[in-house]
């Protein structure tokens, strides 16, 4: 067997499989550990609060309107985690990898330029986000480890991908696929989990805000 | 409905730090998770580290040191929680890992949590993750207390309201003041009635130097008919229980109410102008019992006032200037009475201008959350007010009211520190003082009163210097 095919049998399986399990298994200790209290009666309905703070978040909240640091992280946040999802979802090799893999179904992927302008997006806004963890005080001193193995890994990702996407070479192809699968191993024991916690993170301090007849 | 106010067992509180440091650090870790459940897990879970807590946070504004990031705060305890509670912690488990914190480190943190934080909640609406970083600091004071980490004036407060029933004194005290009010200003206060439809409550502050308040309170309550009374084994408002991360004085002090309101068959607990004792009350109150609190309607009194005056069971004198509010935190953004405090404003005739940013944007008054109480915190405390000042100084308003104690106390002290030319008013004050009503007016003007529109002097004159407590 050729490392590409253990890359993409066995190595494959075996990290989707720690990313699956793994990332479920944390997402359940989160969800269904520790104390549950009762609740006081509601002022006001904690269901539409969880679910104005899950899609409010969306957006920069208004009092930071005016503020320049604001909307660096948001508008960085917004054109790494869009770009990332794009490439992700509608790459051409991705769509045929998903078609194979996993789902079964093939979905139209975008064309060559889509692909660039996503990748550039994608790039732009993670070194901003990264270069910020080194140069402001403020990031700097609350980036842990993880933000940076997380962040390095993920451009690791993307980096290999753009580099494989003429798909001419089986080396690249393998590194690709081989950062992937470290990146899908890494995943449930890291900071990368917020993909997951974060529409619960905002809904429980939405119902709390709902409850209590305010906003959060 | 039995309560219970005994949290997860770990070793009692060092009170006197006569524990080995080990067993300390173990009970600071253990007190920070001790009431962790899904949502708390979920925001120790979800931080990316963006920052944006930090854009939300008066000291961190009116400082610019990097330590005052919210979400910094409660590092140590972050750090002992994912090797406990992380992904390998089952790993840590097995090989023995132990946090490598001390607890002179855990000792520096003390100003972090105690001092420079209000648990105002800003920092939570400005997250982009949502992570209520308020309720983790709030935890980390547990793990704080439960290692004897506690600044010194708060630890004598608190000692206080565990030994003497409340901050303010004994109930023979409070009996002696209430006497001591009824003759001052010549209203009745009821007083340890067996039976009442409402229990009315207190805090230190009114009792030591608002008389003018309780008596112009007690005359409302009297106006709208109200059959109340207050209790002098179940007075105290406030919570220091609930301020000092001292888990099982709050349970007590928060039952002590509910269970007084039960015995003198109340249907309505009323919590005075101060903010955290209506998140206490309110809010927390299911947690000592075990399910919502239903059969006592626990209400602010901003609340009753408004929807009596949304009623028409209240009428004022309309006192015709302009007026900025300051949003108390834990009663606004955290308590969800916004609207309240503005109905009382119109039934007042004042023209509302609005602090940019006001409501549950607002800035905190800085000494919400015990830092008020916890002296060595002022300076900071008086860098933060600046931020208040500009954007009070920017509505042009005649006046400064809030509907908040503590908030009005904090003010008061940093108006009189800085020179600052607006006094701050009480907004329940201004309703005692301008309701229309046939009850007989109060005997003598006390040093707090909100003069009438005729008696006060123009707009600008300087804060008179008040010494307080």
């Amino acid at each position: 067997m050729s490392l590409i095919e253990i890359l993409e049998g066995p190595l494959w399986k075996a990290s989707a499989t720690i990313f699956v399990v793994f990332a479920a298994f944390r997402l359940m200790m989160i969800l269904f550990t520790g104390r549950r209290h009762a609740r006081a009666r509601p002022a006001g309905s904690p269901a539409a609060g969880a679910l104005r703070a899950i899609l409010g978040h969306f957006l920069p909240w208004r009092a930071l309107l005016k503020n320049g640091k604001a909307w660096f992280v948001i508008l960085a946040g917004y054109a790494f985690h869009v770009g990332l999802f794009v490439l992700l979802l509608f790459a051409a090799p991705h769509v045929e990898f998903i078609r194979e893999k996993i789902v079964g179904l093939p979905w139209e992927p975008i064309p060559r330029w889509g692909f660039i302008v996503a990748a550039q997006f994608s790039f732009a806004g993670l070194i901003a986000l990264w270069v910020r963890r080194f140069v402001d005080p403020v990031v700097r001193l609350i980036s842990r480890p993880d933000d940076h193995i997380a962040a390095g890994l993920t451009f690791a990702v993307m980096l290999s991908g753009c580099m494989a996407l003429g798909e001419q070479s089986t080396f690249l192809r393998g590194l690709h696929l081989g950062l992937v699968e470290l990146w899908l191993v890494y995943f449930p024991f890291s900071s990368l989990m917020h993909t997951f916690t974060w529409p619960f993170s905002r809904g429980f301090t939405g119902a709390m805000a709902g409850r209590r007849g305010t906003r959060a | 409905m039995t309560h219970d106010t005994s949290f997860p067992k770990h070793r009692s509180f060092d009170k006197h730090r006569s524990l080995p440091d080990e067993v300390r650090l173990e009970n600071a870790m253990a007190g920070f998770v001790a009431e962790f459940g899904p949502a708390a897990q979920t925001w120790m879970n979800a931080c990316v580290r963006c920052g944006l807590c930090a854009e939300a946070c008066h000291f961190h504004l009116a400082t610019g040191d990097a330590k005052y990031i919210p979400i910094h705060k409660i590092k140590p305890f972050e750090d002992a929680y994912s090797l406990t509670h992380g992904p390998f912690s089952w790993l840590n488990g097995l090989l023995g890992r132990k946090p490598k914190l001390t607890i002179e480190e855990l000792g520096e943190w003390e100003e972090l949590i105690y001092d420079s934080c209000n648990m105002c909640g800003r920092c939570t609406l400005a997250c982009p993750m949502g992570i209520d970083i308020a309720e983790l600091v709030k935890e980390a004071r547990r793990g704080m207390y439960a290692a004897g980490l506690l600044p010194d004036r708060l630890a004598r407060i608190v000692g206080n309201a565990e030994k003497q029933h409340s901050p303010f004194g004994t109930p023979e005290d409070f009996r002696r003041t209430i006497r001591k009010i009824e003759k001052e200003y010549g209203v009745s206060l009821p007083l340890d009635r067996e039976k009442a439809d409402v229990l009315m409550t207190l805090t230190p502050e009114e009792l030591e130097n608002r008389h003018l308040g309780v008596a112009g309170m007690a005359r409302v309550l009297h106006h709208l008919g109200l059959d109340w009374t207050l209790c002098s084994d179940a007075f105290e408002a406030t919570n220091f229980g609930y301020l000092s991360g001292n888990m099982e004085l709050q349970g007590e002090l928060t039952v002590r109410l509910i269970d007084k309101a039960r015995q003198i068959g109340a249907r309505m607990l009323i919590v005075p102008e101060c903010g955290h004792a209506w998140g206490a009350t309110r809010w927390e109150a299911a947690k000592w019992y075990g399910e919502p609190v239903n059969d006592i309607e626990v209400r602010h009194i901003v609340e009753v006032l408004a929807d009596a005056v949304e009623e028409g069971r209240l009428k004022c004198r309309p006192v015709g200037e302009s007026v900025t509010f300051h949003d108390p935190c834990q009663q606004i953004r955290r308590g969800g009475l916004e609207e309240k405090p503005r109905i009382l404003m119109r039934a007042l005739g004042m023209e509302l201008r609005e602090m940019d940013p006001h409501g549950t944007e607002g800035f905190c008054c800085g000494g919400g959350g015990g830092v008020l109480a916890n002296d060595r915190a002022a300076p900071l405390r008086l860098k933060a007010f600046e931020i208040k000042k500009r954007a009070v100084e920017a509505t042009g308003a005649d006046r400064f009211v809030t509907s908040c104690n503590i908030c009005e106390m904090t003010l008061e002290r940093d108006i009189t520190a800085t020179g600052f030319e607006k006094p701050i008013e009480s907004l329940i004050d201004l309703i005692g003082t301008h309701m229309i009503t046939d009850q007989p007016p109060l005997k003598a003007p006390g040093r707090r009163t909100a003069r009438k529109p005729a008696e006060r002097k123009p707009a600008g004159r300087k804060a008179s210097a008040r010494k307080k407590g």
